[in-house]
């Protein structure tokens, strides 16, 4: 049965090493959701987050074949309840004169931020967990969206653990 | 010492033990050639006609020695021209490190003269590749190259070096190379794989290209014996058991033995060593191993379950797992299951028919298995992993994975190469040669000992069967036609000429063409309508094995 599933991997902070991990996933038939980088505490090393949907086995497939590269240093899957997703939304809405405060209404409800505003419309920004951000889209949608954009959800584990306590494959042969 | 890039390159490949390099220079590999002149004595490139024919040169000296195989070619077509073999070797697993130029740095991105992405074309057919940008990172890079080529499952890795980058100069320090040792096991993880081996009944071993890979042939002749099960090979694990023992069933799969894949169909274990149950041996993923357990051992985390879903997993080095798995089983008596096994392989014997078995049967004799013998794809090569008894491994040399027809030339000349010029056998068909026989020209000028048995049936024999029991005899594209003299043509080569036409002849001639020390074409006459059986169907399974056809 599909699912979504959300991989976070530490990866060299190469040229090339973002071409090399959406290959795999198109040769291999891998069906990506979103994909967010980004740097990390460490300059040798990016932070990747994706999101694929996938059953069991193909999900085993992705983190085994993702884990095989030589660029992806660790791997893990982010869990649902051990981990705190978010992401972030910059939506462009219809909005003349009349319908300004329903708009400030909702955005107030759902703590987003209003950060643009012109004669016929106003941008609003909303953090928040990936689902948060699909319901808020539907409330708004009813106004007319012009344009928006998703960043992709980014993951991090709760309590002590570290990315960096996984067991990379090269470790195991 | 300063040195410049290309320098530094040579330096680094007597680092990592390299003799041998296969190639063919160009604009963008200038100074790489030039280094290399400065190191004649110590490196020895051999010049192909074909950059294609130097990469499955490099592919078939890896093969048959165990060595990283190194080749070089410049920019754009130079590189391009290495991609088959590149991907030959990406499929088989075969440790090689490929070597091109670029234009300079200034250049790039600007769809100069002779440029190509090949970091972007191989990118999926290497196990990493890297493109230089600056003279410092050069050593470090090509240490890493070699490191990855040669560990855990072997591979091909390219390293692209821009021009600028080869006359750039800078201080250079010799460093030990770093080889892949492979862990050892604990107890802990071999338990559950020795636990299904104690409880089983009816085991089989099926041997594929992993036990070739580890060295680990010893290891599983020990096992094997102990445990008392029947073993099989798939096209990739020929010659890591030897044919000649009892319990060998030969080869697993699509053109399998009837013993081995009725065996394996009534196996209550299988212990999958070294293979990933590729599309050849489980043609029906369902129906494979149905009723059976398996334990898969392999060094890749991502062939367990990926095909087929194991029982028990036991991760690691072949050598290490098995030794390490033997000494936690007791030896056992399994005198019916054995007869079993053996009543099948007696059942299928019957007398030779076709005049490709009775050709490489003899050969097979008069080289007691132990002859290293190429082979290209189709019928001829099904043919010689069903008829040739490989005693040893790397002793076939053959393309599995991809099935690159114009394969055997470049590799025999590899192979033969790095077996310090023993004669090496090359076993191909009349569509196969006249894809790459451009080589015969590079086996003359170096005197490579190559023995070549051209299966000349006037068709594309595999595909011709195919169309034969699936497209209604439809044979559309597969009647060659040619003219091609090949008696002539090794002549015209440099080469010696030979026929067979009768069955009386395979004899004399093959002991006339052994005798020689010169490369040798032998024109053999072979039937259009011969058949590969048995055959197992795309996708089907044992119980659709095919193993008559009327003609």
């Amino acid at each position: 049965m599909e699912q979504r599933h959300t991989i976070s991997a530490l990866v060299t902070n190469r040229s090339g090493v973002l071409t090399r991990i959406s290959g795999l996933f198109a040769r291999r038939g891998y069906n990506i959701e979103s994909l967010s980088v980004c740097a990390t505490e460490d300059p040798q090393f990016s932070r990747m987050t994706i999101v694929a949907c996938a059953d069991e086995h193909v999900l085993d497939q992705i983190v085994k074949q993702l884990d095989k590269l030589v660029d992806i240093k660790k791997i893990t899957l982010a869990e649902d309840k051990t981990s705190i997703f978010r992401e972030l939304l910059l939506v462009k809405l219809h909005a003349d004169a009349d319908v300004r405060a329903q708009i400030m209404q909702i955005a107030t409800i759902y703590k987003a931020k209003t950060v643009d505003l012109s004669l016929q419309s106003m941008v609003l920004e909303l953090t928040g967990e990936p689902d948060k951000l699909d319901a808020f889209l539907k409330v708004a949608e009813p106004f007319g969206i012009i344009e928006m954009a998703r960043t992709g959800v980014t993951a991090i584990a709760r309590g002590d653990v570290s990315i960096k306590d996984t067991v990379d494959y090269d470790e195991l042969i | 010492m300063k040195l410049t890039g290309a320098q530094i390159l040579i330096e680094c490949l007597l680092e990592q033990g390299v003799d041998t390099v296969f190639g063919y220079p160009g604009g963008t590999v200038l100074d790489i050639y030039d280094a290399l002149y400065g190191a004649q004595n110590k490196i020895n490139h051999y010049l192909t006609s074909h950059e294609q024919g130097a990469a499955h040169a490099a592919d078939g000296y890896a093969r048959a020695s165990g060595k990283t195989g190194v080749v070089i070619a410049t920019s754009g077509p130079g590189a391009t021209n290495l991609v088959t073999g590149i991907a030959t070797t990406y499929m088989d697993s075969i440790p090689m490190v490929a070597i091109t130029g670029n234009v300079a740095l200034a250049s790039l991105g600007r769809d100069s003269f002779q440029e190509i992405d090949i970091t972007g074309v191989t990118m999926p057919i290497t196990k990493n590749n890297y493109i230089i940008k600056s003279v410092e990172e050069l050593a470090d890079t090509v240490r890493e190259a070699f490191y990855l080529a040669g560990s855990g499952r072997k591979g091909p890795v390219l390293v692209d070096i821009p021009k600028n980058v080869q006359q750039a100069v800078c201080e250079f320090t010799p460093k030990t190379p770093s080889v892949f040792i492979p862990k050892n096991v604990e107890d802990a993880q071999v338990q559950p794989a020795a636990t299904l081996v104690i409880n089983c009944k009816r085991p089989v071993i099926m041997a594929g290209g992993g036990i070739i890979a580890s060295g680990a042939n010893e290891e599983l002749l020990r096992f094997a014996e102990k445990i008392q099960a029947p073993v099989c090979c798939t096209l990739m694990g020929l010659g890591g058991f030897p044919a000649s023992h009892p319990l060998f069933l030969g080869m697993i799969g699509m053109h399998g033995t009837v013993a081995a894949n009725r065996t394996m169909s009534e196996a209550d274990l299988i212990i999958a060593v070294g293979c990933r149950f590729s599309d050849r041996v489980a043609g029906n993923r369902d129906k494979f191993g149905y009723g059976a357990k398996i334990l898969h051992m392999d060094i890749d985390n991502a062939e367990i379950d990926k095909n087929i879903r194991a029982d028990v997993a036991l991760l690691g080095d072949n050598k290490k797992t098995l030794t390490a798995l033997t000494a936690m089983v007791d030896t056992v008596e399994r005198a019916e299951w054995i007869a079993k096994a053996q009543a099948y392989k007696e059942s299928a014997r019957k007398p030779q028919s076709i005049r490709a078995e009775k050709i490489i049967r003899a050969l097979s004799e008069k080289t007691g298995g132990k002859a290293v013998v190429t082979t290209d794809v189709g019928q001829h090569q099904m043919w010689t992993a069903q008829y040739y008894d490989f005693e040893d491994p790397r002793l076939l040399i053959t393309s599995g994975g991809l099935g690159t027809m114009g394969f055997g030339v470049g590799a025999a000349i590899g192979a033969s190469i790095a077996k310090n010029g023993q004669k090496t056998y090359l076993v191909t068909g009349d569509g196969c040669f006249h894809m790459n026989l451009n080589e015969l020209a590079t086996a003359v000028r170096f005197n490579v000992p190559i023995v070549i048995l051209l299966m000349n049936n006037n068709v594309l024999g595999m595909v011709h069967q195919w169309q034969k029991l699936f497209y209604g005899k439809r044979f559309s594209q597969t009647t060659l036609d040619r003219k091609t003299d090949y008696v002539a043509l090794a002549e015209a080569f440099g080469a010696v000429g030979m026929r067979i036409t009768s069955d009386e002849e395979i004899s004399p001639i093959l002991d006339k063409a052994m005798a020689c020390n010169r490369p040798v074409v032998i024109d053999c006459l072979i039937g259009s309508d011969d058949n590969v059986l048995p055959m197992i169907p795309a996708g089907k399974s044992t119980d659709d094995m095919i193993t008559e056809l009327e003609d």
